[in-house]
């Protein structure tokens, strides 16, 4: 497994030099955050001179510095990095894990989802005999479970679960509409996608846009400009047409700490710096992330994100 | 009572649901990494032996279960039933095959044991989480593959059968984790 490891790191670095994307190494801790409702941070300590202790974060993905740099004008740039996720633990999970995020101006969504098939294929070499299939986020569920993501409702949901057998959390009516989405998502539309060969899921709805752009789908649906890769019913990567624009950045981040809060939360510090390099030269450019260890779990056919993270 | 929040979801955690108590057989963590996570838990009812599947999302809790536990020396099996002991008082209770379940196969004699009491009647019990047990058969390794993951099928003295690394031998002991059946390392040499 070690060498399995090693020889990805270097297929990784070997595929982005020849495209001539430069490697990066930022920071891992920080003061503010990409500030998201469901991703929740490591909190850590710092001591500096008399300052002290001051409260930081181990960041939950290199976002934040890498954008500052784009802004800087970088060019085209990608990282190796831990990244971590405090309460995430399970077959697929890691509080550290190792994720490759890399960010490419000039391109749109749609140039980086076929950048990011020519990876999986150079890195998992069976993924590369047919073309990697794509899915609207309405196809799959329409697919799925019978269910116009855009046009339902909890109590439409809630039936959906209970025909196909998905357990309810104890406070579903109280979740949002999201909420429940994701639960049918998880629980029994995922195992199905990347089944037989990878399929990106793109077109979002704009209430899951995060950090892309929003813009009105061929079917009239506020979409984001986002995809999502899977492989054998497993979630590999998450890219977006990056959004650039500081005012409507700072929007979504509030709202995510008011969805924190609602749900017994603390908020999170807003990654700032960012904010400003978003009014100061940040470039149009799309940026993916790609969870490292299950690449490499999916390219060994391990069970466990454990079995490959080399602890 | 005690009670349980999300990240204190394990497997063996006694919990009360519907007015019942369960044990946490199995769980897994499900999240869409943009998304909310949801604990899938499997739970069986400890008087009952039912086994259930329920979904929890961050932030909800679950009541620990009413029961008491103590402390007991696992004596002996007759035909049917596993007898027990408690150390002080010298009061023996017994449980049956099903109450014992899949912990009976690391039931050795002398061994300490916790026994679940549900309105003052014995339910069930746990073994310790680990315990160390010799190989009664196992084919022998190949030579020089000490490091890699592969394993083959061993028998230890219980009767128990699990999968072991290739350089165990005979008569070697090793440790078990007796919540998931799996072997944690070797703890001496034949």
């Amino acid at each position: 497994m070690l060498r399995a490891r090693a020889r990805m790191l270097r297929d990784v670095r070997d595929f982005f030099a020849t495209l001539g994307v430069l490697e990066v190494d930022t920071p891992i801790i920080g003061d503010g955050l990409v500030v998201e409702a469901h991703i929740n941070p490591v909190p850590c300590q710092v001591h500096s001179g008399a300052d002290g202790p001051l409260p930081r974060h181990l960041l939950t993905s290199p976002e934040g510095p890498m954008k500052r740099l784009l802004a800087a004008g970088s060019g085209a740039i990608y990282q190796i990095a831990h990244a971590f996720r405090d309460g995430e633990e399970g077959r697929r999970h890691s509080t550290e894990f190792t994720m490759l995020e890399w960010y490419r101006p000039g391109f749109d969504h749609y140039e980086l989802m076929a950048e990011v098939e020519a990876l999986v294929q150079t890195l998992v070499p069976r993924t590369s005999g047919s073309a990697f299939t794509r899915r609207s986020y309405r196809e799959i569920f329409m697919e799925g479970a019978d269910i116009d993501p855009f046009a339902t409702s909890l109590a439409e949901l809630r039936a959906t679960c209970e025909r196909i057998g998905i357990p309810l959390p104890p406070n579903f009516e109280h979740g949002s509409l999201d909420d429940a989405l994701d639960l049918l998502l998880v629980s029994h539309i995922e195992p199905t996608l990347g089944k037989p060969g990878p399929t990106f899921v793109h077109d979002y709805p704009a209430s899951q846009a995060a950090l892309a752009q929003v813009h009105k789908s061929n079917d009239g649906h506020d979409v984001a400009q986002r995809f999502e890769l899977y492989v054998d019913g497993i979630e590999l990567a998450n890219g977006y047409h990056e959004l650039a624009n500081a005012e409507e950045q700072r929007r979504r981040f509030e709202q995510a700490n008011r969805d924190r809060e609602a749900s017994g939360r603390s908020p999170l510090p807003i990654d700032e710096p960012l904010i400003a390099s978003l009014q100061n030269g940040f470039p149009a450019c799309a940026g993916v992330a790609l969870g490292f260890d299950r690449l490499l779990m999916i390219a060994t056919g391990a069970k466990r994100i454990a079995d490959v993270r080399c602890s | 009572m005690a009670s349980y929040g999300t990240s204190d979801f394990k497997k063996g955690l006694k919990v009360q649901l519907d007015g019942e108590p369960y044990l946490v057989v199995d769980l897994d963590f499900m999240k869409p990494g943009k998304g909310q996570a949801v604990y899938r838990i499997k739970v069986k009812n400890m008087v009952t032996g039912r086994v259930l599947d329920k979904s929890y999302r961050s932030g909800d809790s679950i009541e620990g279960a009413d029961v008491e536990e103590k402390e007991m020396q696992f004596l002996y099996k007759d035909g049917t039933n596993y007898h027990f002991m408690d150390g002080e008082s010298f009061e023996q209770i017994e449980l049956t095959p099903a109450q014992v379940g899949d912990s009976g196969k690391w039931l050795v004699e002398e061994m300490q044991c916790e026994i679940v009491f549900y309105n003052g009647s014995p339910i069930t019990c746990s073994p310790p989480n680990h315990v160390d047990l010799k190989v009664t058969y196992t084919e022998p390794g190949a030579k020089g593959n000490s490091t890699g993951n592969v394993q083959k099928p061993a028998t230890v003295s219980t009767g128990a059968e699990l999968m072991v690394p290739v350089f165990i031998n005979l008569d070697d002991t090793v440790r078990i984790d007796t919540r998931t059946g799996e072997y944690v390392e070797r703890v001496s040499k034949s």
